[in-house]
């Protein structure tokens, strides 16, 4: 089917740049590391108050990380014209987006939840604890890459957009922090995971219905 | 009588201009029946003594806050659907009001804060969500103000509205879930006082004080918004012309 | 066949053009002319549906174009300024990826055909990286040679060509024409094609 071939063909190409360009990759796994061992330098790292802030910290970091590839997500098609083309494919814009934002998810949200758990070891996380973050950051990341390309479509082209981009989307992205980390948090205290969880997952629905959309209608307006 | 005439901006300028001076006057006089209610009506709560007054405008102020947000939006979605320059720059002069009630929300729950718990900043539900709103406020002015080409800038922040609306009692949900998670019983700094009516009245006049005044000045800042981007028209055009 | 009626296109403050009306048909080439800041990349990107216009309409066989956008994206071929290449894939690989990506299925042999004829069949391997300009031109024009949509916009493809490269296109432009397709392009000089195929437009208020 005619449909079928072109999103397989716009996933391969997506992928296969992203493996070509592996800096890029292994940069935003590298920030994450960072980022999540810069808050015992700072905050101190007595083993209670690592326990405590850890599934924070780790929410935090990956926030930050996902953020920082969103600027992947757009800016390379759009600077060598390829952008363009792709609103001149015959099929939605939806749809095209949404592989493109599940192809960046792939590369720049999938590294973070396989690497979640050795850092939640570095803030003593029991096992049980850690299955929750990772299941936390699997329903967390996509969200993250579909409100942030959103936010991406809007400043497309803009010089110092990182920081505007930042402004615009940390917002939006807070629920999914509270609700993430707080699943998280809740289960090293023993409450259930349960209500965060599955209102992450309602979220993540909510978005994979709506982002797309209206990351397509803000890329048009930004593309024009 | 038609009304899309009015949908212009040329022709709704002089309108606004002429409605303004109407809803400040109205709103300064609600605003001082408003105070008088607050500070001599009300009678003194038995816990929070004196001090709880400054309900009268922070609640309002955060009633107000978020209503501007959703007018924005609203006007967002008009001028993204009918196409329409007036929709957009209406959303564009409520921004800054919104923005500065927001603020004053922050503070007078700030100055209320410090009496009561000792404290000039308290993460409890509220002030945490009309903190996000204020970040929501600024992403929107930044937003259109480093765009250059004014068409996206509108549009661009439309979408920004719309999508940020939807979120924004989403935000709300999860801060004050975010709350009872780490508080326990939920300790709310704006927990008001039991309502006597006098007090519901002097809240009710200050909030349509205070939307009276968004609108008023909100009228002013568009003809300012109007005037400046006719403006850059003119010069373009007679610019074009020498060519 | 297009036609656009009375539009009006803006550039940010300044009118471009006013109650501007055009229609292409089978068979015919429009050669659009102007001095630089004229529209004239504006117009190719309305008349394509990237850009929308203030007022007025562009129609496709009658009907809107922002009502039918896939239908009508599917039957037309855009090239912008920028020849859409991306650096890190080979040449082989960004056309194959080019005309999947618009639903053309395309064996290996006739791929390596066009390369050849554009000249770039030695370097198909190559990433994109390495092309010169008039290269990478010659890359995003390959694919004229292989889509069968019936309209081309495009704008300044003879751009970086060299003379070879520029009898290339316009056979290629000729035979199109011959087969009922169109053509709306923007060029410093004017195509040596048939003159009884070919109309010129010029912008400019």
């Amino acid at each position: 089917m005619k449909i079928a071939g072109i999103l397989q063909a716009l996933l391969w190409r997506d992928i296969k740049l992203a493996m070509r360009r592996q800096s890029d990759v292994v940069a935003t796994l590298f920030f994450f590391v960072v980022a999540v061992s810069l808050f015992p330098l700072g905050i101190g790292s007595a083993p209670s108050l690592m326990h405590a802030i850890g599934p924070g910290v780790i929410w935090v970091a990956a926030l930050l990380s996902s953020m920082l590839s969103l600027n992947r997500l757009f800016s390379s098609d759009y600077a060598d014209g390829t952008l363009e083309q792709l609103l001149l494919v015959p099929m939605p814009l939806t749809l095209i987006l949404a592989i493109k934002i599940f192809a960046h998810w792939i590369v720049a949200g999938l590294p973070l939840v396989i690497l979640a758990p050795i850092l939640g070891l570095q803030f003593d996380m029991g096992a049980k604890d850690i299955g929750i973050l990772v299941l936390s950051l699997i329903l967390g990341t996509p969200l993250l890459s579909l409100i942030g390309a959103i936010g991406a479509a809007l400043i497309l082209g803009m010089r110092g957009g990182g920081v505007l981009l930042a402004i615009l989307v940390l917002p939006l992205y807070i629920p999914v922090l509270i609700f993430g980390a707080g699943a998280v948090t809740a289960s090293v205290n023993g409450i259930s995971p349960e209500g965060a969880l599955s209102l992450i997952a309602a979220m993540l629905t909510l978005g994979v219905v709506f982002a797309p959309f209206a990351a397509a209608v803000a890329l048009r307006i930004s593309l024009e | 009588m038609n009304w899309y005439k009015f949908s212009s901006p040329k022709t709704f300028y002089p309108v606004a201009g002429s409605l303004a001076p109407y809803f400040l006057g109205v709103a300064g006089a609600l605003l001082i029946l408003g105070l008088y209610i607050a500070f001599f009506l009300a009678p003194t709560d038995f816990q929070q003594g004196e001090a709880y007054r400054i309900i009268f405008v922070h609640v309002p102020a955060a009633w107000m806050s978020m209503f501007v947000y959703l007018i924005m939006a609203g006007w967002s979605v008009v001028g993204l659907s009918l196409n329409s320059k007036l929709s957009y720059m209406m959303a564009q002069a409520l921004a800054p009001t919104g923005a500065i009630f927001t603020f004053l929300a922050l503070v007078t729950g700030s100055l209320w804060g410090k009496p009561m718990w000792g404290a000039w900043w308290v993460w409890d539900a509220r002030l945490t969500s009309e903190l996000i709103l204020l970040f929501l406020y600024v992403g929107y002015m930044a937003l259109h103000s480093a765009l250059d080409d004014v068409r996206r800038a509108d549009r661009a922040t439309a979408v920004f509205a719309l999508v940020s609306a939807v979120n924004v009692p989403i935000i709300y949900f999860s801060v004050k879930w975010w709350n009872t998670l780490h508080q326990g019983a939920s300790v709310s700094l704006t927990q008001a006082p039991a309502m006597a009516k006098i007090m519901l009245m002097g809240m009710l006049i200050m909030s349509i004080s205070f939307w009276m005044y968004t609108i008023g000045v909100a009228l002013l800042r568009l003809q300012c918004i109007i005037a400046e981007r006719e403006r850059e028209i003119i010069w373009m055009n007679e610019a074009q012309r020498s060519e | 066949m297009l036609k656009v009626r009375a539009l009006e296109c803006r550039r940010g403050a300044s009118l471009l053009m006013s109650d501007f009306n055009m229609s292409l048909e089978a068979g015919q080439l429009i050669h659009l002319q102007g001095a630089n800041g004229t529209g004239k990349t504006s117009l190719l990107r309305i008349i394509s549906g990237l850009s929308t216009q203030e007022t007025g309409k562009v129609l496709w066989n009658d009907v809107d174009i922002r009502t039918a956008r896939e239908d009508y994206s599917s039957n037309l071929i855009y090239i912008g300024h920028q020849p859409a290449i991306k650096d890190d894939l080979t040449v082989l690989e960004n056309l194959t990826v080019s005309l999947k990506l618009n639903g053309v299925n395309v064996d290996i042999k006739r791929l390596g055909e066009a390369l050849e004829v554009v000249g770039l069949a030695r370097r198909k391997n190559l990433p994109a990286r390495v092309l010169s300009q008039g290269q990478r031109r010659r890359l995003s024009l390959a694919r004229l040679w292989l889509d069968q949509r019936p309209l081309w916009i495009l704008d300044e493809p003879f751009n970086a060509l060299d003379v070879q490269a520029n009898k290339l296109l316009e056979e290629r432009l000729d035979q199109h024409l011959v087969s009922s397709g169109m053509c709306i392009l923007t060029s410093h000089h004017t195509p040596n094609i048939d003159k009884k195929l070919l109309t010129e437009v010029s912008l400019g208020l």
